[in-house]
């Protein structure tokens, strides 16, 4: 690879009260043009009120093999949803 | 269809994880960048969805020839406003593309010294207006064909950019129907304009789906993998029915003698494309396969000072920022 412009990940908020979310990415040379990229790539029919881009090369992600590690120990954790607990009707709403 | 003949690549990885990696696949699960894959599988992606990538950058000459040119200020924001979404859906591609360890100058330098392909519909000319008209009809029509399946593909990143591509791309194929609509209620001259489009662009689209059936080597392992949904065949009928009813609605002719409704299989009858000219424009000898290519590494070469000026000025600010800290 040669003097490649950088990879940026684009995230957009489709309306207010939503989160940022993951829509693609794009090369540009920094933060700024990255930021006028976006908006022409990402947000060409009202897709958006606001747009964050992040290089690509500081994200940090987790792996696929971590999936067991990570994730399973919370499967046998029932009792964190309020459906585990069984109360009496008479006790009223809840 | 933006990419035909798509070359599957062979895997020498052990038969059980193949095995478990095409169960995922049958499961209906989405195969991620950093998820294993088999390396056949991600070397037939690149291609695929690399020229698929190209063919919508390289797709945007054949219309932009016509922006100076459009008849009306209205039609030419229209036009615009297409070609820009073209040059946003090969963006979108090459992303994908660029998940599986490709790198995007490398995808630009395999388009220009010809070691990729772009779909060979672009390699016809654009002669009228009416060719405006045909293009968004037939071309997108045959192109969205093939991508509303493909927003089904196992691999995510490139199913994810085939379903913003499909979100846009109706407006693709309504906006060069209405120019057809238009063209075929106006003089006679207009309508003569319009069936002199339909004549050129009816077999160029047909053979936008690729080799029939029966000569296309590759799908059987690329429809396996869920690289492809549907075969050449399946998708050229589904297209040809759907097409014909519209052509008849403008009052236009399909320049097909062969032409006929077929109670039985429930669709048209119809004449192949010459096939021997469909192989001919693959290899590099369609009427402006020279031109199209000559314009890509035109503008590449002569983008260069950008690109390089702008890697430059970024780097510079980047020092005068570390330096004032």
């Amino acid at each position: 690879m040669k003097n490649e412009w950088p990879l940026w990940e684009v995230f957009i908020r489709g309306q207010h009260g939503l989160n940022h979310r993951h829509v693609g990415s794009l090369h540009a040379p920094d933060a700024e043009m990255a930021l006028k990229n976006a908006r022409d790539v990402y947000t060409r029919r009202n897709e958006g009120v606001s747009i964050w881009v992040v290089e690509a090369a500081h994200i940090t992600a987790s792996s696929p093999s971590d999936k067991g590690p990570l994730y399973e120990p919370s499967e046998s954790k029932v009792y964190r949803h309020p459906t585990f607990f069984d109360i009496p009707d008479e006790a009223g709403h809840m | 269809m933006y990419a035909q003949m798509v070359k599957s690549e062979s895997t020498q990885d052990a038969p059980e994880k193949l095995a478990a990696f095409q169960a995922r696949i049958d499961a209906g699960e989405k195969i991620e960048p950093k998820d294993w894959m088999p390396e056949g599988y991600r070397k037939t992606l690149i291609r695929q969805i690399g020229q698929h990538a190209h063919s919508e950058i390289v797709g945007q000459l054949p219309e932009g020839n016509w922006i100076t040119r459009a008849p009306t200020l209205e039609r030419k924001a229209i036009l615009l406003a297409k070609v820009q979404d073209e040059a946003g859906h090969g963006l979108y591609l090459y992303c994908a593309a660029e998940t599986l360890a490709v790198s995007r100058d490398e995808l630009t330098e395999m388009l220009l010294d010809g070691r990729m392909k772009y779909s060979s519909i672009f390699n016809y000319p654009t002669l009228t207006w009416a060719d405006m008209g045909a293009v968004g009809w037939l071309v997108d029509g045959a192109a969205i064909m093939n991508q509303v399946p493909l927003q089904r593909t196992s691999y995510g990143p490139y199913s994810r950019a085939m379903i913003r591509i499909c979100k846009e791309e109706s407006f693709h194929q309504r906006q060069g129907y209405h120019i057809m609509m238009k063209m075929a209620q106006g003089t006679p001259a207009q309508k003569k304009m319009a069936q002199d489009a339909l004549n050129r662009f009816w077999y160029p689209s047909l053979m936008m789906f690729g080799p029939s059936d029966k000569d296309s080597v590759h799908s059987a392992q690329s429809m396996k993998w869920k690289i492809k949904m549907n075969t050449n065949d399946e998708l050229r009928q589904k297209f040809v029915d759907q097409t014909v009813p519209q052509a008849e609605f403008l009052g236009l002719t399909v320049p097909d003698d062969t032409l006929r409704w077929n109670e039985d299989k429930g669709g048209y009858d119809f004449a192949e494309p010459d096939w021997s000219e469909f192989f001919d424009v693959i290899q590099g000898n369609g009427p402006c396969n020279t031109e199209r290519l000559a314009a890509r590494n035109k503008a590449w070469d002569e983008g260069a000072w950008v690109r390089e000026g702008l890697m430059a000025h970024a780097a510079k600010k980047r020092a005068a920022k570390l330096a004032a800290e």
